[in-house]
């Protein structure tokens, strides 16, 4: 083996070492690299009880009911499974909307219902005119997912 | 049998000979390259090249992008921070790795102009970073509700990446044996590689607040086509003006490297003065 053999041998084999250091440390890690839980996580219980955490799904259509006078708020959050009820009281970033995506940060109170501190929205990565999302839209009706899907057990939503 | 033997070894002698001939060249131009005073001039004469294609694929890009593709249909005119947003972040990891694999080819081929590319690209990378950042950012603040996430492992793993892109300038200008300073920072160069796929990664092996890929996704581009254009005119706009710069300072480069040679004197002192 020539000297640059040698070097080519030693370069590959500590990228691959430190490839694979790196993969089984974010392995182990792998529930602290989540930004937020899934709902049906969180249904079926799954879910830090000490501590807040982050939930993220889509807002559920026509379930936003606002306290009339405050900021209170209620809605659902779906993952196309499951649904959890969500409160919250507070300032709404631009994109939060029904159908669309959201990140909310709080905890479960009284096993049922999410209490959430802080709002986020979540944008997906379609990009398109209101003219093509209009559009979309007129033809979405015929081919809706079905918020339950069969052999999940949901005991909310 | 033993004939048809000796008419394959024949053809696998003249290929053998055949091959070499296409590929000498090419080892000749590899070799050439490696030559300081030779590159000097090379990369003079690539930088028009690169600085024009840069300066009209940007224009068109940002004019096209902020006037004639129509706003999205959830964001508005906000979602128009993206000529600037993706092409930055994409070329934050495009430049850290042609630092990585320079810093690889320097390592292993003891090729001294590698490591000067590898030193010329990091600050480029660094200041790709950091906009690729801010823009995402100040996008974050209205869209999402918040200027930053710490839990989030993409927006997490960009801001480790300036950090080494940081830890790779210190490293070579805490290293005055410029050799040295060579080795250790292709060293660290090849160590972080692997958080240049954690970020490219991180939107699809963890949750994030991130939006997923939208260019290489599955079943092609989540964008309109009046919307795309520009865009890949921009990231291709930031690639040619990301070689351009790279080109520009490598020349600087390559020149303090050289200083004490004869051919860096014999340039200055003669009547063009190292033009």
């Amino acid at each position: 083996m020539k000297p640059r053999h040698q070097r080519m041998l030693a370069v590959g084999l500590a990228i691959a070492g430190i490839t694979i250091a790196a993969g089984l440390t974010l392995k182990a890690f792998d529930e602290n690299m989540m930004f937020f839980i899934d709902i049906s996580d969180v249904v079926a219980g799954n879910y830090p009880q000490e501590r807040n955490f982050r939930i993220g799904g889509l807002v559920v259509e026509n379930s936003i009911e606002r306290e009339e006078g405050s900021l209170d708020m209620r809605f659902r959050v779906t993952d196309m499974q499951c649904e959890l009820n969500v409160t919250y009281n507070g300032v709404l970033p631009d994109l939060f909307r029904e159908g669309q995506g959201v990140v909310a940060h709080g905890a479960i109170v009284a096993g049922e219902v999410f209490v959430a501190d802080k709002i986020l929205a979540k944008h997906d990565e379609n990009y398109m005119a209101p003219e093509v999302a209009a559009s979309l839209a007129k033809h979405a009706d015929e081919k809706l997912t079905p918020l339950q899907k069969d052999g999940v057990e949901c005991n909310s939503g | 049998m033993r004939k048809f033997f000796n008419q394959l070894w024949k053809l696998f002698i003249q290929l053998r000979v055949f091959f070499h001939q296409l590929i000498s060249p090419l080892w000749r131009f590899f070799h050439k390259l490696a030559s300081p005073p030779h590159f000097y001039r090379l990369a003079a004469t690539l930088m028009p090249w690169l600085t024009v294609p840069a300066l009209l694929l940007i224009t068109y890009g940002i004019y096209a992008g902020l006037f004639l593709a129509p706003p999205d249909y959830q964001q508005g005119d906000a979602f128009r921070i993206i000529y600037v947003h993706v092409p930055s972040a994409y070329l934050s990891l495009f430049a850290y790795m042609i630092m990585a694999i320079s810093g690889a080819i320097g390592l292993i081929w003891r090729m001294k102009l590698a490591h000067a590319v590898g030193a010329a690209a990091a600050p480029l990378g660094a200041a790709f970073t950091f906009i690729a950042l801010a823009t995402g950012s100040i996008w974050g603040r209205p869209m999402w509700g918040t200027w930053w996430e710490w839990g989030d492992a993409r927006l997490t793993s960009e801001l480790i990446l300036l950090f080494l892109y940081f830890g790779y300038m210190a490293l070579r200008s805490s290293i005055d044996n410029t050799a040295k300073a060579d080795k250790a920072c292709a060293v660290l160069a090849l160590v972080g590689v692997v958080n240049v796929l954690v970020v490219h990664f991180s939107v699809e092996w963890w949750s994030s607040l991130h939006q997923g890929q939208t260019l290489m996704k599955k079943g092609g581009p989540g964008m309109d086509a009046d919307m795309l254009y520009p865009l890949l005119a921009t990231i291709l706009g930031f690639t040619f003006l990301f070689g351009a710069l790279l080109m520009r300072r490598l020349r600087t480069e390559v020149l303090y490297r050289e200083r004490r040679t004869r051919w860096v004197r014999e340039m200055i002192l003669s009547p063009e003065g190292g033009k």
